[in-house]
């Protein structure tokens, strides 16, 4: 019977027309601060007595989708256990996903994509500020705000060259003398980071 | 839809993400100059003890206090094997 009543509200020609016309998550106007049903309905019920906060009135709303392409970049650069940079304005972010080096410029498509270790360039005017990461995500939203995640990301001047070469060193021999195919993985993993490493310090 | 999608190296050899972004990240914690070296394996550091069960009740934990992720992943993944091969039951 339950069944029946889900496929019927899905058919509703209201609901199909409402499926085929879904916006983007970044064309919906922004989130309301309070929610209006429930403050109504407690001051009914307790008028003397301040509305509770809902987490949604501790959101900052969520930006609008401009109708022209805006300046400037905003980049939220975060890791597990620190912001690196939260909301700045700049005006280009080169990110290195799996596909290759990635500019993402204001006005830039909405893409979301996989990093793999390598540079992470942000250019404000002249200013170019290099993070070497690990692995992670990029992604850019329509109304250019531009949300990186990666798990680990350094300066690339933390970066010690006489490690990497032994690493690459040790990688390499473990790639050549591997068994299981896991085994052979995390060989592959290792040389493929300390290349990058290695790229970043001389490049 | 296409289930012959070209699958990354890792996933084939029976990697997930997560272990693979973990592996990434602990080697480039492993490159890094001194001081910022001593930091990075502070945070790396997990704390976890793993019980035996036999006939409905739990064995004595043996613990494993500070172990380093990258070498976590690899006991972890040595003791699943043993466990699959019933050498460790």
């Amino acid at each position: 019977m339950y069944r029946q009543a889900c496929r019927r509200l899905l058919l509703r020609p209201s609901a199909r027309a409402a499926a085929a016309a879904r916006p983007f998550s970044t064309d919906l106007p922004s989130a309301p601060s309070q929610d209006t049903t429930f403050v109504e309905a407690w001051k009914k019920v307790a008028p003397n007595i301040e509305p509770p906060k809902t987490p949604l009135s501790y959101l900052k709303p969520r930006p609008q989708t401009p109708t022209s392409i805006p300046s400037k970049l905003t980049v939220n650069f975060v890791l597990p256990y620190q912001a690196e940079l939260d909301s700045k304005e700049v005006d280009m972010v080169i990110v290195p996903a799996t596909t290759g080096q990635m500019g993402v410029l204001p006005g830039h498509v909405s893409t979301i994509a996989e990093l793999k270790p390598g540079i992470l360039s942000v250019h404000d005017g002249n200013d170019v500020t290099k993070y070497f990461v690990s692995s992670g995500f990029a992604f850019v939203h329509a109304n250019s705000v531009t949300d990186i995640v990666a798990v680990e990301a350094v300066p690339i001047d933390r970066i010690d060259p006489n490690l990497v070469q032994k690493g690459l060193a040790e990688f390499t021999q473990k790639l050549s003398s591997a068994t299981s195919d896991l085994e052979r993985a995390e060989a592959q993993i290792g040389v493929d980071v300390h290349s990058a490493l290695n790229a970043a310090i001389t490049g | 839809m296409a289930s012959s999608a070209a699958v990354p190296f890792w996933r084939a050899a029976g990697m997930t993400y997560i272990t693979y972004s973990n592996i990434c990240a602990s080697l480039v914690r492993t490159c890094l100059k001194e001081p910022y070296r001593a930091e990075a394996a502070a945070r790396e550091k997990v704390h976890f003890a793993i019980a035996k069960w036999a006939e409905g009740k739990p064995e004595k934990p043996s613990y494993f206090n500070t172990m380093f992720m990258y070498s976590t992943y690899l006991f972890v993944g040595r003791f699943k094997k043993l466990v699959d091969r019933k050498q460790l039951s």
